[in-house]
C-alpha cells in the first residue's frame, strides 16, 4: 500500500449512466455467479436431481428378482426419473432463500439499495435472474435423470416408458418447473424473513411440516385442504397421474406459482416500507 | 448539496435524530461531528432514505436520493456499518455495483488502483482488514464519480499513513468543487481536514459553524487576571466584544482580548498586576465541554463494576 499516497486525485468518469433494469439484472448475475455458496448449491441440486434416481433405478434393478406381484406393481419409472427433484428442492430453496438473506446478513444489502434506491428492480431482477439460472440447471438435470433411469431399467420391459407417452414429456420438464418455483418461493420467503436460518426455516415448515401434520385432521377434512398446500398444488407438475384428491397439473402448477406471486408481492411491499 | 429541514426519526420510543436542520455546500468540506450514539450514522442512512424519517425531509442536490436517474453519479457513500458481501472478491463487489449504472470495468480497475486494493482485488472481502475494508468502500463511494460524497467515519482502522491519504483525497475532492461531508467522533481529525463543522449530540444540532470559528469560540481567549486593583480594572477592559467576570478576591476572567493587549492596557494605566495567565482549552476539551450534556452513556451512569472497564 506504498504508492497510495501519491495518486489521490479521483479520475473522471467520461459519461454518467442511469439505472435500467437489464442494468440491474447484469449486477444480479454477477452478484450471483461471484459467489462459492451459489456455486456449490447449484452443484448439488444437479447432483442429487440425477443421482438419486440413478440410484434408486439401480436398487430397483437389482431387488427386482425378490419383488412379489404388488410390490412390482407399485414401482413407477417416472417417479423413480424424478426422485431427484424432491431432494434438490432443499438445495434450490436454501440457495434461493440466501440470495437475499445473505445480502442482509453481510450489510451488502445497503451497497445494493444506496445503488438502486428505488429498491424494487432489485427483488425483481434477483427473481428472474435466479430463476432462469435455476431452470437452465434443472432442465438438464431432469431429462438426464430420466434417461439414465430408463437406461439402468432396461432390462426391465415393465418399467420402461417413452418420453413420448402423454404426459411424460410435461412432467420431467415439470419437474424443473417445479425446482424454478420452489426457488423463487423460497427467495420471496428470504426477502420477508430476511434472515436466513428464520428463512429456511419457515420455507422447510411450509413445504416439509404442515403436510405431514395435516394426517391429524379428520380425512375428509385433510382431502379437501391438502391438494391446495403450495408443495402438493406445486408437485402436481411432475405427477404424472394426480391422485384422486390433487388437482390436475395445471390448475396444481398455477396455483403454486399464484403462491410464489403472493410472497414476492408481499416482499415487495414490506421492502419499500422497512428501514434497511 | 445536502439539505435537511427538521429530519426526525424515532426507533421505537427512542429519538435517534431530533430535528435535525443543516445544509452542507459544495466546495468545502463538512465535519459532521458529534460523540457514539449521537445520530451521525442514522442521519446518514436518512439521506440515503435507507431508512425513511419520522418527520421532516432531507434531498440531495435538490432531489430525495431515490428520485435521481443515476444515484452512484450523485452520491457516493461509505457507511459505518459494513456494507460488503464477505463471501465475495474486492473486485466483482465492485463491478456488481457499477453495472447497475453501466459503469465500465476499467473504472472499477481504476479505483481499486486508487485505493491501493490492487494486490488483494480477486481476494474475499471477508478476509480484509478494517483497513482494507475501509479502502475498499471508499473504492465503492468514489465509484460514479459523484458530486456528493458522504463518508462515515471512513478513518476508522486506517493506519496514519491511511489516515493521511484520506485526509488529501476529501480536500482534493472539495477542491473539485464537490460536497464532501464526513462524519466522525474525533475533534483533532476534524480540526485538520474540515472547513466547517456541523456538531450534533442526542440527535439535536448543537453547532453549525466554520472549523476557524469553532475553534475560536472553544478556546474563547480566555485569560485570568489577578490583581489588587481588579475593580478598578474591570471597567477599562469592558468594552463591546469583551467581557469581562469578577470571581473576587482579585480575580478576573477577561473573554476577548489576549494577555498582551491586557498587559499594556493595565501598564498605560500603572495598574498592578500579579497575574496574567492566558487559559487554553484544548479542542478536544472544548467538544467535550459543549457535548458532555448530550453523550449518549457517561461513564458515571454506569454500574461500579462495569465502569472499571
Amino acid at each position: 500500500m506504498n504508492s497510495v499516497a501519491s495518486a489521490q486525485q479521483l479520475p473522471r468518469l467520461a459519461h454518467t449512466g442511469r439505472v435500467t433494469w437489464p442494468r440491474v439484472a447484469h449486477s444480479e448475475w454477477t452478484k450471483l455467479r461471484s459467489l462459492r455458496s451459489t456455486r456449490w448449491s447449484l452443484f448439488v441440486a444437479v447432483l442429487l436431481t440425477i443421482a438419486f434416481p440413478a440410484l434408486f433405478a439401480a436398487i430397483t434393478s437389482s431387488h427386482w428378482g425378490s419383488m412379489n406381484a404388488h410390490e412390482r406393481a407399485n414401482r413407477r419409472p417416472l417417479e423413480i426419473a424424478l426422485a431427484g427433484v424432491n431432494v434438490s428442492q432443499l438445495a434450490i430453496a436454501v440457495l434461493g432463500v440466501l440470495v437475499i438473506t445473505g445480502e442482509y446478513s453481510t450489510g451488502m444489502i445497503r451497497a445494493s439499495f444506496t445503488a438502486v434506491p428505488k429498491r424494487l428492480p432489485v427483488l425483481w431482477a434477483k427473481t428472474v435472474v435466479f430463476a432462469i439460472v435455476a431452470f437452465l440447471l434443472m432442465l438438464p438435470s431432469v431429462v438426464i435423470a430420466f434417461f439414465a433411469s430408463q437406461a439402468i431399467l432396461s432390462g426391465h420391459h415393465i418399467l420402461q416408458i417413452s418420453f413420448s407417452h402423454p404426459g411424460v414429456a410435461r412432467s420431467v420438464i415439470g419437474g424443473a418447473v417445479y425446482l424454478m418455483l420452489v426457488g423463487i418461493f423460497a427467495l420471496g420467503i428470504g426477502a420477508i424473513v430476511r434472515n436466513t436460518a428464520g428463512a429456511i426455516a419457515t420455507f422447510a415448515g411450509i413445504f416439509f411440516v404442515i403436510p405431514p401434520l395435516m394426517n391429524i385432521l379428520p380425512t375428509s377434512w385433510n382431502n379437501a385442504i391438502s391438494q391446495y398446500l403450495p408443495s402438493e398444488a406445486g408437485r402436481q407438475i411432475f405427477s404424472l397421474t394426480p391422485g384422486s384428491h390433487s388437482l390436475a397439473p395445471w390448475p396444481g402448477g398455477l396455483l403454486f406459482a399464484g403462491y410464489c406471486a403472493l410472497v414476492l408481492a408481499l416482499a415487495a411491499v414490506l421492502l419499500i416500507r422497512r428501514d434497511t | 448539496m445536502i439539505e435537511a429541514e427538521g429530519l426526525t426519526k424515532d426507533y421505537g420510543d427512542k429519538r435517534a435524530v431530533d430535528g435535525l436542520s443543516f445544509t452542507v455546500h459544495p466546495g468545502i468540506v463538512t465535519g459532521f461531528l458529534g460523540p457514539n450514539g449521537s445520530g451521525k450514522s442514522t442521519t446518514m442512512r436518512l439521506i440515503l432514505q435507507l431508512d425513511s424519517p419520522s418527520a421532516g425531509d432531507v434531498t440531495v442536490n435538490g432531489k430525495h436520493y431515490r428520485d435521481h436517474a443515476g444515484p452512484l453519479h450523485q452520491v457516493g457513500a461509505l457507511l459505518e456499518a459494513r456494507s460488503v458481501h464477505t463471501g465475495r472478491s474486492a473486485y466483482n463487489h465492485l463491478l456488481a455495483l457499477a453495472q447497475t449504472h453501466g459503469i465500465g470495468r476499467r473504472r472499477v480497475d481504476e479505483l481499486i488502483g486508487l485505493v491501493g486494493l490492487h494486490d488483494v482485488a480477486k481476494k474475499r472481502a471477508g478476509q480484509f482488514s478494517l483497513g482494507m475494508g475501509q479502502r475498499l468502500g471508499i473504492a465503492a463511494a468514489l465509484l460514479g464519480d459523484p458530486a456528493t460524497v458522504m463518508l462515515d467515519e471512513p478513518v476508522n482502522g486506517l493506519d496514519p499513513e491511511g489516515i493521511h491519504w484520506m485526509r488529501n483525497l476529501l480536500k482534493g475532492l472539495a477542491a473539485e468543487g464537490r460536497t464532501v461531508f464526513v462524519s466522525s467522533h474525533l475533534m483533532s481529525e476534524m480540526s485538520l481536514t474540515a472547513d466547517h463543522l456541523i456538531v450534533i449530540g442526542r440527535g439535536r444540532k448543537i453547532a453549525d459553524m466554520s472549523t476557524e470559528e469553532f475553534i475560536r469560540q472553544a478556546s474563547g481567549n480566555l485569560v485570568r487576571v489577578r490583581s489588587p486593583q481588579a475593580a478598578e480594572l474591570e471597567p477599562l477592559l469592558s468594552g463591546p466584544d469583551v467581557s469581562v467576570q469578577g470571581l473576587g478576591q482579585g480575580l478576573l476572567e477577561v473573554r476577548g482580548l489576549t494577555a498582551a493587549q491586557i498587559g499594556d492596557a493595565a501598564a498605560a494605566n500603572q495598574f498592578v498586576i500579579h497575574e496574567l495567565t492566558p487559559q487554553q482549552a484544548s479542542l478536544e476539551e472544548a467538544f467535550m465541554t459543549l457535548t458532555r450534556e448530550d453523550v449518549e452513556f457517561k461513564a458515571a451512569e454506569l454500574e461500579p463494576e462495569e465502569a472499571v472497564l
